[in-house]
Order: C-alpha cells, then sequence, then structure tokens
C-alpha cells in the first residue's frame, strides 16, 4: 500500500478517523484539566464529536469504499454516523450536570463515550465481518466501563459486570458465526460472501447456521427476546445518562449491523431466516409491551419498552430479502430508528431531571403531581410517552406506519396485526405514567438544569415538527441506500 | 382561494391562534383565558357559518376542496386533502356551535387549571373539525386519533372521582378499534396506491370478498366510537366521570365521528360490504335502541341515565345509515345533528344543577320548578325536543329514519317496526327524569334555596332552543343541504347492490 493510498482510504473514513484522534488525544489532555473543571472535557468531547459531524455532513452523497472494500462509506453509513454523533452529544449533554450532582464526575466519562460512538461509526460502515467484530468490541468495551461508572454503588457494578458477561457471551456467538460464515464461503467481506452465494459455490446449511449465529449475537447487542434478559438490570443499574445513550447508541448500531449485513451479503438466505425473524419480533414485542406493564420503577419500565421498540424494528427486518420491499426496510428500519432514538434521549432527560442520589426519585409514583409543578417537563413527558405508544401527530406515530407499511408490503399482515396489538398494549403504561403525572397529586421535585430541560424541551418540539413536517427525514431515510459494488 | 385565508383552513385551524394567546397568558388570569377561549371559538362559528353561506346547495360535490401535497414516502403522496359536502358540512358547524356554548358552560364549572383546560378544549375542536373535512385517509387518521388526546385529558383532570380509569377506558378502547382501521388503511394504501377517499370512491372495484375485511376493519373502529351495542361499555364511564363540557362535547360531536365516519367511508368505499351487512347492522343497532333505553329507565342518576339513552339514540341514526336509502340517510344525518343538540343540551341541563348541589341522584330532588321555573321550562322544551315530540328537531329525524328503514330494499320492514317502540321508551325514561327532577313536592331542605339559572346559563341554551325549533319546523333547509350528497351515495350503493 503506498502512501497515496493510505491517504485516500484515510480519507474516506475522516469523520472516524478524527474522532478516534480526538478521543486519543483528549485522553491525554484530560490528565491536565483540574477536578472539578471537568466541564472542559465535556466541551472539548462535544466539540470533536460537532467537528465530526460537520465532515460526515460534507461527504453525503458521495460513497466510497476503501481499504479493499472492507470500510464502505455510504448514505446509510452517513445517516446513522449523524444518529451516533448526535447521540454522542446527547450522552454527553444530558451527564454534565447528572455528574456533577451524583458525585462521580470524572474526565473518563468522555473520552470513554468517545470511543464508543467511535466503535459505532466504525459498525456503520463494516463491509467485513472482521471489521464489524472489531466496531463491535470498540463499541462496547467502553461501554461496560460506563455501566459501572457509578461504583462503588452495587447496582452499577452489577450492571457493568453483567452487561461484560453477556456482552462478552455475545460476541462469542458472533465470533463463531463469522467463522462458520468463513469455513462456508471461504471469505468475510460482505459482497464477496453475496457473491458466493450467487455462484452457488457456498455451503448452504453451514453458512444458514453462520448467519443465525450472528443473529443470536447481535439479538442480545439489541436486545431482542430471547437474549433481553441482561437490559432490565443493566439499564437500571447504569447511570441514567449512560443508560440513555446506550439505549439508543448500542440499540442502532446492532441494528446497523444487522441491516448491513442481512440485506447486503444474506438475501438469498431470506426462505430459512425470515421465519426466525419474524419469531423472534413477535416475541420481543409481545414480552416487552407485557411484563413492562409490570414495573414501578421507570427505569425498569423503559428497560422494557427499548426491549418492545426493538421488536418494532425487527419487523422492518423480516422482508428483508423480498427485493420489491428491501429498500424500504432500510429506510423504515432508519426512521423508526430516528424517532425512537429522539423520543428515547427526551424521556431519559426527564427521568435525569427527577433522579436523586442513591437512585431516589425513579419509582413511578415519584412523578405524581408533576405537571402542576413542572408543566413543562410534564408536557415533554406526556408527548413522548404518546410517541412511544405511536399516537399521531408524533413521530413514533410515523415510524410504527412505515414500520408497518413495510411489513404489510413484503406480506406479512399477521405480523403487522401482532405490532398494532402490542401497540394497544403498551398504550396500557405509557398512559399511565401520563395518569401519574396529570390526574395525581404528589410533591415531586425536580431539578431546573439548563441542558437536562434544553434537552426534554428540544426533542419534544422535533418530534412533533418532524411528524407535521416530515419531508426532509423521510427523504434522507429513503435516500439513504447502502453502496452495492 | 387564498390558502391561509380559505374558510376551510380557517374554520379547522383558528383555534390554534388561541391556543397561541392562551399559551403567553399567566394561569392565574382565569377569565382572560376564559374569554380568549370563548372569543376564539365564537369566531370560528362565525367562520363556519360564512362556509355555509358560500356553500352551493344542489351541488352532490366536494366543495371548498383544498388538496396540496403534504409529504412523499416511498412511492406514496400524501396530500393535504379538505373538502366539505352535504354530508359533512351540518356536522362541522354543529361542532363550532358546541364548543363555544361548552366553553361558557364551564364558566364557573372549572376553576382548577383552567389555562390547561381551554387550551385541550380548543386543540379538540381542531381535530374534530379535522376529522369532518379530511379528504385524506392518512390526514383523517391523524385527526382521528388526535382528538383521543385532548379528551382523554379533559376526562382524567377535570372528571369526578373514578376519573382515572374512565379515561384510560376510553383511550384504549378507541385506540383498539383505530388501529384496526390503521392496517386497512396500509392495505389501501399499498394495493389501491392512494389515500384520496374521493379517488377510492370515484374507482371503485374493490374485491367483494376483500370489501367484506376492510369493513369489518374501518367499522370496528366507527362502531366503538358509536358506540353500537355491545361495544358501548366504554361510554357510560366516560360521560358519567367527564365534566360537563367534555360530555357535552362527547355526546355532541365525538359519536357522530363514528356515525360520519361510516357514511364517509364504510358506504360510499365499501358500498358492497354495506349491502351485504346492512342487516347485521340495522339488527344491532335495533338491540341498541332497545338496550340503551332499557337502561336508561333503570338509572338513578340523571347523567347515567342521559349517557345511556345516547345509545339508543345513536342506535336510530346506525338504523337509517343501514336503511341505504335516500330517506334513511338522510334522517340518519340529521338526526346526527338533533343528538348533538338535544343531548348536548340535556348534559348542559344536568350539569346546571349538578354544579348547585353537587349531586346527580334525582331522589335528591324533586319539585325544582317552583323555586327554578326559567330552568324547569327550558329543561322542558329539551326534555320534549329529546324524546321526540312532533313540532321539535328529534320527530324529524326520527320519523325519517323510520320511514326509510321501512321502506328499505336492503333491511327488513321488522326492524323500524321494533325500533318504533324505542321511540316510547323514550318517552318514558325521559319523562320519567323530568317528573323527578321537576314534578312533585318541594320537600328537600337544600333544593328550596335553588336560585334560578343565570343570564349566562340562558345564553347557553338558547341558541339550541332557537335550533330545536328550526329543524322541528322548517327541516327543508338542512334536508335541502344534504339531499344532493346522499342522493349520489345512494346511486353508488344501489349500483354496488346489482354486482353480486
Amino acid at each position: 500500500m503506498t502512501l497515496n493510498d493510505l491517504l485516500h482510504n484515510l480519507d474516506s473514513i475522516l469523520p472516524l478517523a478524527v474522532l478516534v484522534a480526538w478521543s486519543c488525544i483528549l485522553l491525554i489532555v484530560d490528565l491536565f484539566i483540574p477536578k472539578g473543571r471537568k466541564g472542559w472535557t465535556a466541551l472539548l468531547a462535544a466539540v470533536g464529536l460537532i467537528v465530526s459531524l460537520g465532515l460526515t455532513i460534507l461527504r453525503v452523497g458521495k460513497p466510497t469504499a476503501s481499504f479493499d472494500g472492507m470500510v464502505i462509506n455510504d448514505d446509510f453509513s452517513s445517516f446513522l454516523i449523524i444518529l451516533f454523533l448526535s447521540s454522542g452529544l446527547a450522552g454527553i449533554v444530558l451527564a454534565y450536570d447528572y455528574l456533577k450532582r451524583m458525585n462521580i464526575e470524572k474526565g473518563e466519562y468522555y473520552t470513554l463515550l468517545l470511543f464508543s460512538v467511535s466503535g459505532m461509526l466504525l459498525m456503520s460502515m463494516a463491509n467485513d465481518l472482521i471489521v464489524v467484530f472489531l466496531a463491535l468490541e470498540l463499541l462496547s468495551i467502553p461501554l461496560y466501563v460506563l455501566a459501572g461508572f457509578a461504583r462503588p454503588q452495587v447496582e452499577s457494578e452489577e450492571a457493568s459486570l453483567k452487561y461484560f458477561l453477556m456482552g462478552a457471551f455475545a460476541g462469542g456467538f458472533v465470533v463463531f458465526g463469522i467463522a462458520l460464515v468463513f469455513g462456508a464461503t471461504g471469505t468475510t467481506n460482505l459482497t464477496a460472501i453475496f457473491a458466493s452465494i450467487g455462484a452457488s459455490i457456498a455451503n448452504i446449511p453451514i453458512l444458514v447456521m453462520g448467519a443465525a449465529l450472528i443473529l443470536v449475537g447481535f439479538g442480545f447487542k439489541v436486545a431482542a427476546v430471547p437474549f433481553h434478559m441482561w437490559t432490565p438490570d443493566v439499564y437500571h443499574g447504569s447511570p441514567s445518562a449512560v443508560t440513555a445513550f446506550m439505549s439508543v447508541g448500542a440499540k442502532a448500531a446492532g441494528f446497523a449491523a444487522l441491516l448491513r449485513i442481512f440485506v447486503s451479503a444474506f438475501p438469498a438466505l431470506s426462505t430459512d431466516l425470515t421465519m426466525v425473524l419474524w419469531a423472534v419480533s413477535a416475541l420481543t414485542m409481545f414480552l416487552g409491551n407485557v411484563v413492562a406493564i409490570a414495573q414501578k420503577n421507570i427505569k425498569r419500565m423503559l428497560a422494557y419498552s427499548s426491549i418492545a421498540h426493538a421488536g418494532y424494528i425487527l419487523m422492518a427486518l423480516v422482508p428483508y430479502g423480498n427485493s420489491t420491499v428491501s429498500s424500504d426496510t432500510i429506510s423504515a428500519a432508519l426512521f423508526y430508528l430516528v424517532a425512537y432514538a429522539l423520543t428515547s434521549f427526551g424521556a431519559w432527560a426527564v427521568v435525569i431531571a427527577l433522579e436523586k442520589a442513591e437512585g431516589k426519585g425513579l419509582e413511578l409514583d415519584d412523578y405524581a403531581g408533576l405537571s402542576r409543578k413542572y408543566p413543562l417537563l410534564a408536557a415533554c413527558m406526556a408527548v413522548f410517552m404518546l410517541s412511544f405508544t405511536g399516537v399521531p401527530p408524533t413521530l413514533g406515530f410515523m415510524g410504527k406506519f412505515y414500520l408497518f407499511r413495510t411489513v404489510i408490503e413484503g406480506g406479512y399482515l399477521g405480523l403487522a396485526l401482532i405490532g398494532v396489538f402490542t401497540s394497544l398494549i403498551s398504550a396500557y403504561y405509557y398512559l399511565r405514567v401520563i395518569v401519574i403525572m396529570y390526574m395525581r397529586d404528589g410533591e415531586p421535585e425536580a431539578r431546573r438544569e439548563f441542558w437536562v430541560q434544553f434537552t426534554a424541551a428540544l426533542t419534544a418540539v422535533l418530534v412533533v415538527l418532524l411528524t407535521l413536517f416530515a419531508q426532509p427525514l423521510l427523504s434522507l431515510a429513503s435516500q439513504a441506500v447502502m453502496l452495492t459494488y | 382561494m387564498n390558502l391561509v385565508l380559505h374558510p376551510l383552513i380557517l374554520t379547522t385551524f383558528l383555534p390554534l391562534v388561541g391556543i397561541l394567546v392562551i399559551l403567553f397568558l399567566k394561569p392565574e388570569w382565569k377569565n382572560a383565558i376564559r374569554w380568549v377561549a370563548l372569543l376564539t371559538s365564537t369566531a370560528t362559528f362565525a367562520i363556519s357559518v360564512v362556509m355555509l353561506t358560500y356553500f352551493q346547495v344542489g351541488n352532490p360535490d366536494i366543495q371548498m376542496e383544498i388538496n396540496t401535497p403534504w409529504f412523499n414516502f416511498a412511492n406514496w403522496t400524501i396530500y393535504f386533502h379538505l373538502g366539505v359536502d352535504g354530508l359533512s358540512i351540518l356536522l362541522v358547524v354543529l361542532t363550532t356551535l358546541l364548543t363555544p356554548l361548552s366553553i361558557l358552560s364551564t364558566w364557573t364549572a372549572i376553576e382548577d387549571r383552567v389555562k390547561e383546560f381551554m387550551i385541550f378544549f380548543l386543540l379538540l375542536e381542531v381535530g374534530m373539525v379535522g376529522v369532518f373535512v379530511s379528504l385524506d385517509l392518512f390526514l383523517f387518521y391523524i385527526f382521528w386519533e388526535f382528538t383521543l388526546i385532548p379528551m382523554y385529558f379533559i376526562i382524567g383532570m377535570w372528571g369526578g372521582p373514578r376519573r382515572m380509569y374512565a379515561a384510560l377506558k376510553f383511550f384504549l378502547y378507541t385506540m383498539a378499534g383505530s388501529v384496526l382501521m390503521l392496517l386497512a388503511i396500509l392495505w389501501l394504501g399499498i394495493n389501491q396506491g392512494t389515500f384520496s377517499v374521493t379517488e377510492l370512491i370515484a374507482r371503485g372495484g374493490i374485491p367483494a370478498n376483500i370489501q367484506f375485511w376492510l369493513f369489518i376493519a374501518f367499522g370496528a373502529a366507527f362502531a366503538i366510537k358509536v358506540p353500537m351495542w355491545p361495544l358501548h361499555s366504554w361510554l357510560p364511564d366516560a360521560h358519567v366521570e367527564a365534566p360537563t363540557a367534555g360530555s357535552v362535547i362527547l355526546a355532541g360531536v365525538l359519536l357522530k365521528l363514528g356515525t360520519y365516519g361510516f357514511v364517509r367511508f364504510n358506504l360510499s368505499m365499501f358500498p358492497n360490504a354495506a349491502v351485504k351487512l346492512a342487516p347485521w347492522v340495522a339488527g344491532l343497532a335495533v338491540i341498541g335502541i332497545l338496550y340503551g333505553a332499557a337502561v336508561s329507565y333503570a338509572q338513578k342518576d340523571a347523567k347515567k341515565l342521559v349517557a345511556y339513552s345516547s345509545v339508543s339514540h345513536l342506535g336510530f341514526v346506525m338504523l337509517g345509515l343501514f336503511a341505504l336509502n335516500a330517506q334513511g340517510i338522510q334522517g340518519g344525518i340529521l338526526q346526527m345533528v338533533n343528538h348533538g343538540l338535544s343531548t348536548g343540551a340535556l348534559f348542559l341541563v344536568v350539569g346546571m344543577i349538578y354544579e348547585r348541589r353537587h349531586t346527580r341522584e334525582m331522589d335528591a330532588f324533586g319539585g325544582l320548578w317552583k323555586v327554578m321555573p326559567i330552568y324547569g321550562a327550558l329543561t322542558m322544551i329539551v326534555t320534549l325536543s329529546s324524546m321526540g315530540l312532533p313540532g321539535l328537531n328529534g320527530f324529524v329525524g326520527e320519523f325519517t329514519i323510520l320511514l326509510g328503514a321501512f321502506g328499505s330494499a336492503y333491511i327488513s320492514p321488522w326492524f323500524a317496526g321494533i325500533a318504533a317502540a324505542g321511540v316510547i321508551l323514550a318517552a318514558i325514561y325521559l319523562l320519567f327524569m323530568f317528573q323527578k327532577l321537576f314534578l312533585g313536592q318541594l320537600d328537600k331542605e337544600d333544593n328550596k334555596l335553588l336560585k334560578d339559572i343565570n343570564w349566562r346559563e340562558i345564553v347557553t341554551l338558547v341558541p339550541l332552543l332557537i335550533l330545536f325549533f328550526w329543524i322541528g319546523l322548517y327541516p327543508k333547509f338542512f334536508f335541502n343541504i344534504m339531499a344532493p350528497a346522499v342522493d349520489k351515495l345512494v346511486t353508488i350503493i344501489q349500483t354496488a347492490s346489482v354486482i353480486p
């Protein structure tokens, strides 16, 4: 590889390269920032994300492949990269006051976050199973540490250990799956895998097993049933700002990998895999929503809700092998991810505003009377709950509309029926939050921290406005096609 | 016509201006908030009346149409498509009329969180008018589901003791039907490639067996909203717990969204299935008429009585619509308006006494006429209108419906025969209520000091009373407005019925 090639390759992954370099430098710079002034680290980390964001936006619409086709930079990845970088920003903004208040303010938080975001960026561009695995580890390991950031609190340590063990376990599945796929096709490059299936030189039974194991591994990451067990405990135990970032970023990265791998390498296997996806999606929607009803702690409730939403997104993946709807599969999933991300960050911002030290202020009953004392926060939370339920005019509704459309077009009316009925079940527990906030009296205490309130208000406005003026986001999602070559 | 100053846009979205103003008022300025809400909704009513003057009587088609692309959705285009015709315009005016009257009725009844109340109330108006005027299925669904949110808050925040249960039940019941409709809408979008109601109607040609399922899916949403027996059980809870203004709008307009849905979508888009299912729907309607009347008679709480009477009255509407002939449908539409006026007025009347005594048990009253003569006289007219006395509005509606049902080629005349008994039953339970409240001895101490209704309350009722007489004595004005559109609809149904 000549220097020229190297520069060309680096250029095509510039946002990622900048972010990784920035994180490494920030790790050192942070050492010189005195304790109690870690706001500077937060600011610098945010600047890094924004620079990377700017570079990404400049490159939209210019797809390139680099590193011998191992990394692809296309509109699909750009869309997700923008989502990941924004999630990183939200993770910083939500943590800024929260860490101080919880007495766990350390500069490492921001660097770890940047490393995790870098992993997500790489994940969305990975066109080779080895790169997928590297990205998976790069995004996960900082998250394991972040989950335990509130040590020596037992819940946080438990969350960290549990997440690590489960994550390692899932990583094992992915590696084993990759090995089988390599054995069946002789390559780990997604494009080459597709070609080898087309040329019928692949060993299909082993390939299907490999694909299924990869699905299992990412099933853990996106918290799909039956691989969801870790989610409630980890979401509950981790510091809320971490949970917010994790519940959006890690899930979206998992889906980025699933979409890229399945749509670009395994469309031919859909006859075998679609039924599995169907069942996993249906179970996930059902279990997530039903168990959420029983939750009394808002963090656990949101954890189960995030499981349910993984099920909805998986629904889009079910007809992925049907070439007439496969482009809708991608854009519906991406659109829903944005809807889910905005709604989640908003909801977590409200949770953070009400959380007190030692895990207090997290019971649903602590929200009683919120609408009288903090009308703005309560109104935002009501919007998020309605959006999670999928009631218009919110982004959650648009997302579900697109998902259901894709599924019905793909010929799975039954799954769409399960989808709408589980949404109905979900209305029960989401509305209960509104009932408690608006229709019961209580003495809630919330922080009036600027950044938290700002996040809640901004996401609430976006959730409604992006529905009424849906064209830009819809166009972006539908143009976010994958580069195939 | 200019898009912003278009009468339909103004009628639909003007309340938003009021909301914007209210948002900037302090919660303590309760009277200012009330006045802003009242003036905005009155202005909306005035504009809707202006719109009525633009309306060309005799034109069966959609008028004052606005049709502009809203957004693209893969290969679908969603249109911002509004318009009115003879089927919907009266309901629009009914909505804009009942809203200011309801707001007026809350003047002293709602003291807590007035700001939020008025915001939700005006939002509700936007949603309701939006449902009646939207002609794109996607847009329609947005408005349809949106009406749930403010009503949910109105019941849940300002309702009676069991308000949380009632609000949740209301939301879940209605949403259960709506999600089925959503799937049907998606099916239409995928297989017909358009969401335009007018185009779907004009094109026709949906296979009969599929029409059946689409009819069921749309019908489920509408039947719950109407509510048709046996899907009515959310209604008494919602009504009893809702504040007076909420009940007026719930009975007056929200229930009409269901019956309107049947006319606009089920009858016109799936005429084949409508013809096949007409006897079943009519059967449920007749059961509803008798059941609602019987249960009303058994009530001790005046508001519950009125609530169950809605089940009975809307049974009439459904019977008329599914007679599937011009008389039946015209009667059905007129009866929608009538029920909105009469039952709205009944809820107002019950609310007035509740505000004074904080009870609605009919046994707690008696002989009220002696202390509240004006109130008594007005209540009597309202009661007579609701039970269908000739010369008042209810009679015209019910008579036309029965006439249509007797002459229908699609349902047996027996349905009309049995339904006629409902008219008598209505007289029994309504007079029974009137008697318990106003006649007899004034023997309860609490009642002796009651003050008669004041000017504000009279003003709330008078517009409704005028309309009772207007519709009762000169219904031709109203029939003329809807007749061409109904005839067009009947032609569609007749054409469909000859196809096996």
